[in-house]
């Protein structure tokens, strides 16, 4: 390489460090917010404001103590400085009324928000075809086509909504798939969520719609917790999306959330994310921890597709995962996760095979760039009594650069003799004779590699719906901004 | 159209070009034969703009613009395409969106509107159809499982779709079985116009039978050694290059 495509390659990996974050604006709405720091009366506070039933608030308050006995994990290979649990702030609400009859009456300023972050809350714009929940902060601020899926009787609606109104529901599955005690974060979370997205399909209903959240973290120093509960009940279909964007702050956030899928016989879900939280700046400072518990089970001839585009936090630690309980179950992880500057993430999935001939599926793709570290951690487990199951598993990384650093940890478990597990990896870089085929037909250096990496991420990004599909390709664009390998 | 001034050229720190003078005009086909290692894919490189070549003397100017303050893709919008030698695969790009974004992106450099998708797909079926190109292709990834012959063709077809001024075919017939060969050199033929001008570089004569050149140069050792008309050619697979190697090593001793 001659120094001076070094140089001109140091000067594109400077662009990378100056690129700004888009969604960095903070929204000036006033929000009712509690005092800093975790208590049992913090606990109860959370509750209280909820209007929650008994049951509810033993659940919480169990999930608390069982937290103070617990351990943050370090397993992960990702280093950070461990949050001080007593600094953060566990609610913040935007004060205006949390549940709105119309969307008109929102708050223009938040109003403003949603256009900048470019989501449609628009009823009238029936062309997206998405109902959207929106989660700020601690609380649910808009739910949209709430009565075209009633219709169907598919209930969508703040979690919080769906505690007073289906406790039936809640009470039955809240905590059947991840219990509290699973890990240090879902027992955070179960102690102090207070909102998120709850949905229910009935039997034999395929939602018309794409379903939607949308998270946003505003207020300064507050952690996000939101719980997310979907149950698809016997031959059901539903596709459910979620985004998430936060403020530029030089703190960090922290975002530990849990998500609980149940599939019922015959059922089909989809889960798709395109996380885009703050990721910090250059030199690591801010950025959103995203410490995520995601796990769905199947059953009978049940389906779960897990799609992740993970582009920002500062740190990130998550792996959705399926239980194939049921026979001729199947499982689906398709992932992208791009790391830059100083960003780490140790992402990938577990697939468990309880059920006979049960099926499981992992493509994870990777891509580092800048002085990040990318990690793919995911396990394959084969139990007894799962025979003549299969897994096939794909995990490939990107290097852009000389810094950044990648690594793979499979777990692989097989107890029957009947199943079959592949396993394939690669790790390649973005060869120079590509950028210069690329040039050579007139595309620049820059629009050569969002090509290269938009063709290396085309098996994930093709699982997004469709709608999805090209924001997603345009925010790993933005993300990948003048790295160059 | 090209102007090539004493044009001197390595890679890390070796000499490679030591001195070319060429000039091509608009409706002319020139071949550049010489035998391996002469400075033929060298002198294409650089005409193309690949960054690890340095250019130590001499120039090169392409309809009056000084060519070597161009970076690669600017010199493709000025119309320069070379055809590799080697293509490189893009995984996971289809053969049409990668000649979309080629097309869209020269476009966008000459302050051009985008081409309707409708108007693209319909320039991409004539050109199929000028290169015997079967149905299906353009959903491949690019040079992804190609054969030899089909990794030329490909780039024939961006040359097609691209309609350059300058085409530069690096070695075009290695690897291609003679079918494929008259295949390849018929759709150069085709594309040929009065207004565009091609250069073949070539080791074997072969070539030359397909696409018939009016000038016929011997790269040896970094210089252009011999020129003449298409009889150059014949002469050369009749004797060899020694004859006018060993010549030209004793003038430059």
């Amino acid at each position: 390489m001659s120094e001076q495509k070094r140089q001109s390659e140091d000067e594109l990996l400077e662009k990378v460090t100056s690129s700004e974050y888009k969604y960095g604006f903070t929204t000036d709405v006033e929000s009712d917010t509690i005092p800093k720091g975790l208590s049992e009366d913090v606990v109860r506070i959370i509750s209280a404001k909820k209007n929650e039933p008994e049951w509810m608030l033993e659940y919480r308050l169990k999930a608390y103590n069982a937290w103070l006995e617990m351990e943050e994990p370090n397993w992960a290979n990702i280093n950070y400085t461990k949050p001080n649990y007593q600094e953060i702030i566990y609610y913040s609400a935007p004060k205006q009324k949390p549940v709105l009859d119309s969307l008109d009456d929102l708050d223009p300023e938040m109003k403003e928000m949603f256009d900048k972050l470019g989501i449609s809350i628009d009823e009238q714009n029936k062309l997206a075809n998405v109902a959207v929940d929106i989660v700020m902060d601690s609380v649910s601020v808009a739910t949209s086509f709430k009565e075209t899926l009633a219709e169907k009787g598919i209930i969508f609606c703040p979690i919080s909504d769906a505690i007073q109104d289906h406790p039936e529901l809640v009470k039955k599955y809240l905590g059947s798939v991840v219990p509290a005690r699973d890990n240090f974060f879902s027992a955070l979370n179960a102690a102090v969520f207070s909102d998120g997205s709850f949905c229910y399909i009935p039997k034999g209903v395929k939602c018309p719609m794409e379903l939607s959240t949308y998270f946003r973290i505003n207020e300064a120093g507050t952690g996000q917790f939101e719980r997310t509960l979907l149950i698809a009940d016997e031959g059901s279909q539903v596709s459910y999306l979620e985004g998430c964007t936060a403020p530029m702050r030089d703190e960090n956030q922290l975002h530990a959330a849990v998500v609980e899928l149940i599939a019922m016989d015959d059922a089909n879900i989809k889960y798709s994310t395109v996380q885009n939280w703050y990721p910090g700046n250059a030199e690591g400072v801010g950025g959103v921890f995203n410490f995520v518990t995601k796990r769905g089970i199947c059953h009978k001839s049940a389906k779960i597709s897990w799609t992740q585009v993970e582009t920002g936090s500062a740190v990130t630690w998550k792996y959705p995962s399926c239980i194939l309980k049921g026979d001729n179950s199947i499982g689906e992880f398709f992932s992208v996760a791009v790391t830059n500057n100083r960003q780490q993430a140790d992402t990938g999935t577990k697939m468990i095979h309880l059920g006979k001939n049960t099926k499981s599926t992992i493509i994870a793709k990777g891509i580092s760039a800048g002085k990040s570290e990318g990690n793919y951690r995911g396990l394959v487990r084969i139990s007894k009594g799962a025979t003549n199951s299969r897994n096939f598993s794909q995990c490939d990384s990107l290097l852009m650069g000389d810094k950044c650093g990648s690594h793979t940890f499979p777990y692989i478990e097989v107890k029957n003799n009947s199943s079959k597990v592949e396993h394939e990896a690669t790790t390649s870089k973005i060869g120079e004779d590509q950028i210069f085929y690329c040039n050579q037909r007139g595309i620049g250096t820059e629009a050569a590699i969002a090509l290269i990496v938009n063709g290396y991420c085309k098996d994930v990004l093709n699982q997004l719906p469709m709608e999805f599909a090209v924001e997603a390709q345009k925010l790993l664009e933005i993300s990948l901004e003048g790295s160059v390998g | 159209m090209l102007q090539i001034k004493e044009l001197k050229a390595g890679i890390e720190g070796n000499q490679i070009l030591k001195g070319i003078n060429l000039e091509v005009n608009a409706g002319e086909i020139h071949a550049i034969m010489g035998p391996n290692g002469s400075g033929k894919s060298t002198l294409s490189a650089v005409i193309a703009g690949k960054e690890e070549y340095e250019v130590e003397g001499g120039t090169i100017s392409f309809d009056g613009k000084n060519l070597l303050e161009l970076d690669p893709e600017e010199r493709a919008h000025n119309g320069i395409f070379l055809s590799f030698q080697y293509p490189v695969e893009i995984p996971g790009i289809s053969v049409s969106n990668f000649i979309k974004t080629s097309i869209t992106e020269k476009r966008k450099a000459q302050g051009l509107q985008t081409l309707p998708t409708k108007d693209l797909l319909k320039m991409m079926r004539e050109k199929m159809e000028l290169l015997s190109i079967k149905k299906g292709y353009l959903s491949r990834n690019m040079n992804e499982g190609f054969s030899g012959g089909e990794k030329k063709r490909n780039e024939i077809f961006q040359m097609a779709m691209l309609e350059p001024k300058l085409a530069i075919l690096d070695e075009t017939d290695s690897g291609l079985d003679i079918d494929a060969l008259r295949i390849v050199a018929n759709g150069v033929n085709k594309l040929r116009t009065g207004d565009n001008a091609t250069i073949v570089i070539t080791h074997y004569q072969r070539l030359l039978d397909y696409i018939v050149p009016d000038f016929v140069h011997v790269l040896h050792n970094g210089r252009i050694i011999k020129s003449g008309g298409k009889e150059l050619a014949l002469e050369l697979e009749e004797k060899g290059y020694d004859w006018i190697t060993k010549e030209a090593d004793k003038k430059w001793a």
